[in-house]
């Protein structure tokens, strides 16, 4: 993978400078190689609970088949 | 309930079976490639839609995301050495066993050199490790692009076979809220059955998985070790508590990152909680016994929970199944549980002492003349 392609995947994104000798600080000595990548990780974590999206639901001709299905099994009463 | 990995269950399903031109070019592919196009187009592989795309591809292998930044371990793809076929193309994907399957849109078709791409996977190119072998065997050229599943032919034991669409309604249903899912490929001894149970404990139901599928001589075979696990849920486990589906797709053997992989596929199924243990999906000495669980840690965006079982043996000073984390005494009062030694007294007829396996799971193994594939 060229440098060029690599860049195209990554943004700049503005902290405070405090902050940011905080975090450099903070992941001393742990796994964490770069402050980008501390960073990374705590927002990964914060996004991972918000996104949020609608099931598609059944037909109910194809619910009706599904709960047969599944009572066959005895998974349903 | 976790959404679907990637945040929508995918649905690549024909809406009518008309709607395919029968004309178009066919490739057949073999039965491991058939596998995936159902479990992409059924969702059981969310967020993909077909097979990788080259970026795509860089991305799983040096960050183990896709290049939306989803995390995704094992790469998924299409191989194929047909010279006729050029990039904005449609095909019929055919099987030997399941006939015509999907319609496939060409995107992209390119390289990528095979032993780089097992090192990342595999952390070596080795040739002795299965997954490595499988890698260099594929043929020269990669397909990125979406299929549409036409048909699915029904096979042996596909009443297990519930889709995440059906086990997401079925878990809403019975009023689970957190779910623990269990992988496995054998019959189930003791120990299995306490780390089972003492993963139920702590949530509402637990998702008994077994992959399906082509197999080694001297394993298990399929119908063996659905009927003993419906044995042991009959007599051992509260009906409401415990399903069981099976999957069918390839082990590949590639320790840490297939374990990411497998926890993916269970959080699609609607599951909460996954169960790894010591050398989760490992081959030889590739992977450290605990590599499966410390790759977690890359991964606080996961949305499925890893339950970890460092190891489990008989303790006979505490007369029970222990943990490494709840039994003081020497290891000379730990028996372990061998599969190995269970096997070889099943091959002898001989139903294994009842702390290694319940006897109604050994008889049930023991009504089959030959329990294992030759």
């Amino acid at each position: 993978m060229t440098e060029e392609k690599d860049e195209k995947k990554f943004t700049t994104v503005s902290i405070p400078t405090p902050l940011a000798e905080k975090i450099k600080k903070r992941i001393k000595g742990t796994g964490f190689t770069s402050l980008s990548s501390y960073v990374t990780y705590v927002l990964r974590e914060v996004i991972s609970g918000i996104e949020e999206e609608a099931e598609e639901a059944f037909s109910k001709e194809d619910e009706e088949k599904v709960k047969d299905r599944l009572r066959a099994l005895g998974y349903l009463d | 309930m976790p959404k679907p990995h990637g945040g929508k269950l995918v649905n690549r399903y024909l809406k009518k079976e008309t709607e395919y031109k029968l004309d178009l070019p066919k490739i057949s592919i073999n039965t491991n490639l058939a596998e995936d196009v159902l479990n992409i187009s059924n969702g059981v592989f969310s967020p993909l839609e077909g097979f990788l795309y080259k970026n795509d591809l860089e991305n799983v292998l040096k960050d183990k995301r896709l290049e939306n930044d989803v995390p995704w371990t094992i790469p998924i793809l299409l191989d194929l050495d047909k010279n006729n076929i050029k990039e904005g193309d449609t095909v019929l994907l055919t099987n030997q066993e399941s006939g015509l399957l999907a319609q496939f849109e060409i995107e992209e078709i390119y390289k990528y050199d095979k032993k780089t791409l097992a090192q990342a996977v595999y952390r070596t190119t080795d040739t002795a490790h299965p997954g490595v072998a499988n890698v260099l065997n594929m043929k020269d050229q990669f397909i990125g692009g979406k299929i549409t599943l036409i048909k699915s032919k029904t096979r042996e034991y596909d009443e297990y076979n519930l889709t995440p669409k059906e086990t997401r309604y079925l878990f809403k249903q019975k009023g689970w809220r957190e779910i623990v899912a269990f992988q496995t490929r054998n019959p189930p001894h003791i120990g299995h059955e306490y780390v089972q149970k003492t993963a139920l404990t702590f949530v509402d139901g637990i998702f008994i998985n077994p992959i399906i599928g082509k197999k080694k001589i001297g394993d298990f075979r399929d119908d063996v070790i659905l009927d003993s696990y419906n044995t042991l849920i009959k007599h051992y486990y509260l009906k409401e508590r415990a399903v069981m589906s099976i999957l069918r797709t390839s082990m590949k053997y590639a320790g840490p990152r297939e374990a990411i992989h497998h926890a993916i596929m269970r959080k699609n199924f609607g599951c909460t909680h996954f169960i790894v243990g010591r050398d989760h999906a490992g081959v030889g000495n590739y992977y450290g016994p605990y590599d499966a669980h410390d790759i977690f840690s890359e991964f606080p965006d996961l949305g499925i929970i890893p339950v970890f079982f460092r190891s489990f043996s008989r303790c006979t000073k505490c007369g029970s199944v222990v943990n490494d984390k709840i039994c003081p005494h020497d290891q000379k009062y730990h028996i372990n549980f061998s599969g190995k030694k269970i096997r070889e007294l099943l091959k002898n007829g001989e139903i294994p002492p009842e702390d290694m396996m319940r006897k109604e799971v050994s008889e049930t193994i023991l009504k089959y003349d030959k329990p294992f594939v030759e």
